[in-house]
């Protein structure tokens, strides 16, 4: 059976006799013929996918860059010996490292090596015509025949013809002349030589390249796009543009100058957590974001963000991907003047949402003031007499607020996150170990400041939700490669391909025979049904049994 | 009416534990009958065994389907106690996740013998099942907003239908591989302690009916990761992070697309080709316990 240019240790391609020319005089071009042999190869093709499979099983063992930075962090510091020593290895990059890329590159370099001259083979086999019949159908590995009387050969062949056709075979007629002699002798024969499932290949093919075009667009949709976050409470607006982002993430063919101006407004932040099952008190059963979007030059939109439905506004999605509470916080100086007045968006730490944040005051009071503050939504007290929040709803809020005073560390320049307090260079007023407890508010209520320096005013409390901005000008691509391969798959594995004879022989008693055999290409787990029922529709489009 | 009906499902739960506890009894009793009718391997053991009637493998088979209905109705109850799909947490996954691997069984039976299986998969889903019930179960609690999503219905049912499918594969290679040892054995004229297998389709066919089921799988894998990227990429607002869980979805994907080109290589059809679907089915049921319950990652949501 010849080929479907497949590699040659492909289970369907005839057994190759050990080619044992160990040639010395191999030259530069013969190894490099030898080297992409092998690597088109079955087998190499199989043992890059197995180690594939091998190599990013570390990724799911120890934190990755991408998805867990703090867990790496935190590795490092739990892990002080072997970190450094898997970072060599780059561990914590593992699908962007230097030997995963490595194996998959190789992998769809062996892939494309394999998949191209089959695309050249298929398409002229398109084109060909079924082969011939052999002339031996009783070995075939599914075989039927019938013996008609009353019909000519003729009839019987063109009714054989149309079942095929009808069944959207390919066809081709073929006559023989009586030949041979002893045992090869073969009467004379009109044969029609069928072939269907012409798709499997197809989809196979399709299948292969839509990967190659998965990969493509996943590893350019990186670099066109970027990633940035935001976080803003009640009121807040945003604007898109670099320098109004927490954190931004370019890719690598990304520019700045084609950030569509536009500006989202949080209204409103609704959270909604379960009353009534006292399996699940507290637990989030809503997140609600609703916000006014203007694109530039637009009439300003009313829209909703949730958790699984993100806003998709001039090319960019916009994912609610937190919230936490922003308490609304003024200080006054010692004369009764106001040095700060703002919503301070607090970090969650715990389910319950008590909420750690911080306040810096570098100008304004008489010396340069940081505030650590808590923020319990509905607080109670432990037994060690510390508090915590019960619920993550505000029942019954509280403040507390511990007390720096000193050098902020913001005059060298350095950049400093806005949620740590780098308390080297400072003196704790107040709070644990301090000569004062932490400054501890209800709404609305007023709290001197140690050493005289002026006063905190707890006004409010607002919700903030933290937005991922995101641009991905590739990942429909992504999905529309995805599907091809998937309808490849379907395709490629569940279309039979499988050739069909019908040959039809006159006897001596003026009766005709007809035999029908078939043979698989690929797995076909209905080669001996189709058979069957191939002669059963040849009887009936005959007449010779009723329906 | 909720804690009701949530007791009920229970109670309906265990009662088709001990109906399936009793169908592994018999179709393991029905396996073994097959070595007892095969005292001596030899030349004999080649025979092809008429189809008797089995009564033993008849019996479970009946038993199971019964199981199968009574867990049927107990993930139902859970569902409408709920009032959300019941695939929401591991004890649901668990309850779910067999249920189908049952109804795979059973569908397939429809088209093939396949009743030599019956050991394997009510001992599997027994197992799976007990260790749910009294390690993993959890009140009836409502969906976190992450998961309110009606990719939770289709991501994570297409998921577990590829794992029953999957499971079966499993099995079947796990019997090709001693049924190859048991004809080697016959072949060469040793004893084997494998004459229990006499009665099973041989190691050609098993393999057959393994790779037609571990496609099938396959093509439902290859669907739940491209839903399960549509559906990380509308909650966490990117289709693929290399989350400890995708990871392992695409480290399954490629075993198994390993398996199917194995069956075409030179070589390694059949024994080969039967350990990776072997390792690939260990790192399938691996993903859904050691991942969920050990590794961090964002699937970490499952109420354990």
């Amino acid at each position: 059976m010849e080929t479907l240019s497949r590699p040659s240790d492909h289970i369907d391609s005839a057994p190759q006799r050990d080619a044992k020319i160990v040639n010395p005089n191999l030259g530069v071009v013969g190894w490099l013929r030898w080297f992409w042999r092998q690597l088109t190869s079955m087998r190499t093709a199989l043992l890059l996918l197995l180690l594939l499979a091998i190599a990013a099983v570390p990724g799911s063992l120890v934190p990755q860059r991408s998805s867990d930075p703090n867990g790496v962090s935190q590795y490092f510091a739990d892990y002080k010996d072997t970190a450094p020593i898997l970072d060599q290895f780059q561990m914590f990059d593992v699908y962007t490292s230097a030997w995963f890329s490595a194996i998959y590159l190789l992998l769809f370099i062996s892939l494309i090596g394999c998949v191209l001259p089959r695309t050249k083979h298929h398409i002229e086999a398109l084109q060909a015509q079924p082969p011939v019949t052999p002339a031996n159908l009783v070995r075939l590995p599914a075989y039927a025949q019938l013996t008609i009387a009353g019909k000519s050969a003729e009839e019987v062949l063109e009714a054989a013809r149309k079942v095929l056709k009808a069944d959207r075979y390919r066809v081709a007629r073929y006559d023989r002349a009586a030949g041979g002699t002893g045992k090869l002798k073969s009467e004379a024969a009109i044969t029609v030589s069928a072939e269907r499932g012409y798709m499997r290949e197809t989809g196979n093919l399709i299948f292969h390249f839509a990967l190659v075009g998965v990969l493509i667009a996943v590893g350019f949709g990186g670099g066109f796009g970027f990633a940035g976050q935001r976080a803003i409470y009640e009121g807040q607006a945003f604007t898109n543009s670099l320098i109004a982002f927490d954190s931004f993430n370019p890719g690598r063919f990304f520019n700045s100058a084609n950030l569509t101006p536009y500006t989202i407004q949080l209204d409103k932040f609704t959270a909604v957590y379960e009353e009534k099952n006292s399996n699940a008190i507290g637990q989030p059963v809503d997140f609600t974001a609703e916000v006014t979007t203007q694109i530039q030059g637009e009439a300003p939109q009313q829209q909703t963000i949730k958790v699984n439905e993100p806003l998709r506004i001039a090319g960019t999605d916009v994912y609610l991907l937190g919230n936490g509470y922003a308490p609304t916080i003024t200080v006054r100086d010692a004369e009764g003047n106001v040095v700060f007045t703002d919503s301070v968006n607090f970090l969650p730490q715990d389910k319950n949402l008590t909420s750690l944040g911080v306040i810096k005051l570098p100008d304004g009071l008489a010396e340069q003031v940081g505030l650590i503050g808590f923020f319990y939504p509905t607080v109670s007290e432990g037994h060690s007499g510390a508090y915590f929040s019960m619920y993550p709803d505000l029942i019954d809020p509280r403040l507390t607020l511990d007390v720096y005073a000193g050098d902020l560390g913001l005059d060298e320049g350095i950049p400093r996150s806005v949620y740590a307090l780098d308390t080297a260079d400072m003196t704790k007023l107040a709070g644990r170990k301090a000569p004062q407890k932490s400054l501890e508010f209800s709404i609305g209520e007023t709290v001197e400041l140690p050493n005289g320096l002026g006063s905190v005013t707890f006004d409010g409390v607002k919700r903030f939700v933290s937005l991922d901005i995101h641009r991905d000008p590739t990942q429909g691509w992504v999905l529309v490669f995805s599907l091809s391969a998937l309808a490849g798959l379907l395709i490629s594995l569940f279309i039979p391909r499988r050739r069909m004879w019908v040959s039809v022989t006159e006897n001596s008693d003026g009766s005709v025979t007809a035999e029908c055999a078939g043979l698989a290409r690929g797995d076909d787990p209905t080669l001996d049904t189709a058979v069957n029922a191939l002669k059963d529709k040849l009887e009936r489009a005959l007449g010779l049994t009723r329906d | 009416m909720t804690d009701t009906l949530s007791e009920y499902s229970v109670l309906a739960l265990y009662s088709a534990m001990a109906i399936y506890a009793i169908a592994f009894v018999l179709f393991t009793l029905d396996l073994a009958k097959g070595a007892s009718g095969d005292p001596v391997a030899g030349a004999e053991a080649q025979k092809v065994v008429v189809p008797e009637r089995r009564k033993l493998a008849r019996v479970a088979m009946a038993l199971t389907v019964i199981g199968f209905a009574l867990q049927f109705a107990a993930t139902l109850m859970r569902g409408v106690a709920a009032s959300r799909v019941p695939w929401a947490n591991m004890y649901e996954f668990a309850m779910t996740g067999t249920l189908i691997i049952v109804a795979v069984f059973l569908l397939v039976n429809l088209k093939w013998d396949m009743k030599f299986l019956g050991s394997f998969v009510t001992g599997l889903v027994l197992l799976l099942l007990g260790l749910a019930a009294t390690r993993y179960y959890v009140e009836i609690v409502p969906l976190p907003p992450a998961l309110q999503s009606y990719w939770l219905v289709i991501h994570v049912f297409v998921a577990t239908l590829a794992t029953g499918f999957f499971a079966l594969g499993f099995a079947l290679s796990l019997m090709q591989l001693l049924q190859t040892k048991r004809e080697l054995a016959v072949a060469a004229k040793e004893k084997t302690r494998l004459a229990f297998l006499t009665r099973l389709p041989d190691s050609v066919q098993l393999e057959n009916y393994a790779y037609r089921l571990i496609i099938i799988g396959f093509v439902l894998w290859t669907f739940t990761l491209i839903a399960g990227a549509i559906w990380a990429e509308k909650a966490w607002g990117r289709y693929w992070g290399w989350d400890t869980k995708e990871v392992w979805t695409f480290i399954i994907w490629t075993i198994y697309a390993g398996y199917i080109h194995a069956r075409s290589t030179r070589g390694w059809r059949g024994t080969r080709s039967a350990w990776l679907a072997m390792i690939g089915f260990a790192a399938v049921i691996f993903n859904f316990t050691v991942v969920n319950i050990f590794f961090k990652g964002l699937h970490a949501y499952s109420g354990l």
